[in-house]
């Protein structure tokens, strides 16, 4: 089997809480607590969760534009958890971001030619001939015309401007892609326009996404394997056919079953879960779920299970299974 | 059959802009009975909200304008004063927001809030109107309902504030709730609870909900009868298990393909090409023509009727013409 193009081992991040007249860290927001992934060459891996389970976080510390707490990142093989800044920055050459909000990731003050050219310069392409060449390519390969270049990003409609943040990411020619929420913004018509993009876009340059979402449908659609998050923790991860068919961890099949789906006829048996989601500040000790787990045994509350391959290929961290 | 609780006759509401007066919300017609609950699905700036915001008397008067009738129990709401309005809402007509953090006011305790209907339209004491709010959160199913109406709104949760905005509306036993985007900010497992919630009030209280939203997931769970908007106009209109397996119009088609299906896999979307137009930008035809792929030289220069249907369907759309579906019968 060839090398992964990323892996994750035991990635971590924990947020101080400062309080107190001196500012002393009096706890830690333990916003991602240990998870371990791969993506492999070409493929979509999948991360979804509710708010504040960390799935943002963990897309961020891949580009390290949060520093891990713990753990290790591999981008081929190479261990850039603690490559100096200069030479990281060098590292996201290969890797882009493209954010959620359209309207607050592009700078309202320049023109979109500006915006596209701005990695370009960072990354050392110096002659301008060639830079204005690449925007009007890269404008032509988002769907978008030459002409939109002198443009600013108030002219353009979300999902227009979701087009100029998918440009810019790929500029430089990155092989990775981690795409955050990229298309909640976005009205269903036009998210479909979107996403047809991606996967095009996936096509002709072999890239690799690491999609972050919380839409269900969406995540199923785009990706090749998916996780599930719950509070900082990578509950189930698998192939998305499996996943979705025969979801194994509670939190995923309650998780699934809460959707609305747009279908009158066929209504799924519904797991209603009590309760919110426990503070990250304060998690649960033993499985993160079991303060609203149905089927939560004894073991639950005091042995916190471990991300196991249950079947080929699926993994699921829940007692149930051991 | 009862008569609906309100009717909507010609409903246009337009604003004051640069360009002129632009109408956003464009000659559109419902009605809702007691206890049905009836969406209205469309994408961003397809006059939904809009038309929400008109029913409660809540359009600026300054640049906008809201005309046509709105009959609520055989009174018009779009004439009537602010006096009376201010009457009405809260107490026949309630209303819950989309974000639960920003419609609570923060410095209020969540008691003082919920009683604070009570009473101004009940003339109810504060003791009375107090013991009624801790029965409406324990019915909205919120535990220690006793102490929370002494908490204030950012020691609740998401999902906990958005109960408490369902028991702010629900306090007066509205005859109509208007819910516009309930569970849009919430996560879903909190969404599921919502909606829950929302269903088990509308079968014990017979209030007649419109939820306003732009999922189709939600519509098919919650509703009964679907309004599908598009550019300010309605373009389809059903009971919704005729919508959702038998949309007739080129753009409920469109919308309901667009969705990717968590249970099935395609390997391509279906997506509408282009964007929604500008309010005001298309004078002639039909607003869907340009993104429509079955538009006809007809729809660019003349605007589609709405064509009835025997099962009570209705669709704007040249393909329904009356005419043309007589000759093919």
């Amino acid at each position: 089997m060839t090398e992964p193009l990323v892996k994750v081992e035991n990635l971590k991040k924990h947020f101080p809480i400062r309080g107190g007249l001196l500012g002393k860290t009096v706890g830690e927001v333990k916003a991602v607590d240990g998870v371990s992934f791969f993506i492999n060459k070409g493929e979509t891996l999948g991360l979804v969760g509710e708010s504040g389970c960390g799935k943002s976080t963990t897309g961020r510390m891949l580009l390290r534009l949060l520093e891990p707490s713990d753990g290790k990142i591999y981008f081929e093989g190479k261990d850039i958890t603690s490559l100096p800044a200069d030479e990281m920055r060098k590292m996201r050459r290969e890797m882009q971001m493209v954010f959620q909000d359209p309207f607050a990731s592009l700078n309202p003050r320049h023109t979109v030619e500006k915006i596209l050219e701005e990695p370009l310069i960072v990354h050392g392409v110096k002659n301008k001939a060639e830079r204005k060449r690449r925007v009007k390519e890269l404008l032509d390969v988002v769907g978008l015309s030459s002409w939109h270049a002198k443009r600013y990003p108030h002219q353009f409609s979300g999902g227009q401007r979701q087009r100029i943040g998918i440009a810019r990411a790929l500029a430089v020619n990155p092989k990775l892609i981690i795409a955050d929420e990229p298309v909640s913004a976005l009205d269903v018509s036009i998210q479909s326009q979107v996403l047809n993009l991606m996967q095009d876009l996936q096509k002709e340059y072999g890239l690799t996404y690491l999609f972050i979402a919380h839409d269900l449908g969406v995540v199923r659609h785009i990706s090749d394997r998916v996780g599930v998050m719950y509070l900082g923790n990578i509950v189930e991860l698998s192939a998305s056919e499996q996943l979705y068919e025969n979801p194994k961890h509670p939190y995923t099949q309650a998780l699934l079953s809460a959707v609305p789906i747009p279908d009158v006829e066929h209504r799924p048996e519904r797991i209603i879960l009590q309760g919110d989601v426990p503070s990250p500040a304060n998690p649960p000790k033993g499985c993160p779920f079991h303060t609203r787990c149905p089927k939560a045994m004894d073991t639950c509350a005091a042995v916190r299970p471990l991300l196991k391959e249950i079947e080929p290929g699926h993994y699921a961290a829940c007692h149930l299974y051991e | 059959m009862s008569s609906p609780i309100i009717e909507v006759k010609g409903l246009q509401t337009s604003f004051l802009t640069e360009d002129g007066q632009i109408p956003v919300v464009n000659n559109i017609d419902f009605d809702i009975k007691p206890g049905e609950v009836l969406g209205i699905v469309g994408e961003s700036g397809c006059g939904k909200s809009v038309t929400s915001l008109s029913i409660m008397g809540l359009i600026p008067t300054a640049t906008g304008k809201v005309e046509g009738e709105i009959l609520f129990k055989g009174e018009n709401l779009a004439n009537a004063t602010e006096a009376r309005m201010r009457q009405i809402r809260g107490n026949d007509i309630a209303m819950i927001f989309q974000e639960p953090m920003t419609s609570l006011n923060p410095v209020f305790t969540i008691g003082e809030q919920l009683i604070e209907s009570l009473r101004i339209h009940r003339k109810w004491n504060k003791k009375t109107a107090m013991a009624r709010a801790v029965e409406m959160l324990k019915l909205v199913g919120l535990p220690r309902a006793e102490e929370l109406v002494k908490e204030y709104p950012h020691q609740l949760s998401g999902g906990m504030r958005q109960r408490v905005m369902i028991a702010m509306a629900m306090i007066c036993e509205p005859k109509l709730l208007i819910a516009d985007e309930p569970t849009t900010a919430l996560d879903v497992t909190i969404q599921a609870q919502i909606l829950e919630l929302m269903k088990k009030l509308n079968q014990e209280t017979d209030t007649a909900i419109m939820m306003i939203t732009h999922d189709l997931g939600v519509v098919a769970e919650m509703c009964e009868r679907v309004l599908v908007m598009y550019a300010g106009k309605v373009v389809e209109e059903g009971d919704v298990k005729t919508i959702f397996q038998n949309p007739k119009h080129p753009y409920t088609i469109g919308l309901i393909q667009s969705v990717p299906d968590m249970r099935t896999k395609v390997d391509r979307l279906y997506s509408i090409p282009g964007n929604v137009p500008k309010p005001g930008s298309l004078k002639l035809g039909c607003q869907f023509a340009p993104r429509c792929a079955h538009a006809m030289d007809r729809c660019i220069s003349e605007s589609p009727g709405l064509s009835s249907f025997d099962n009570g369907q209705q669709v704007r759309c040249w393909l329904y013409d009356d005419s043309e579906r007589r000759k093919q019968a």
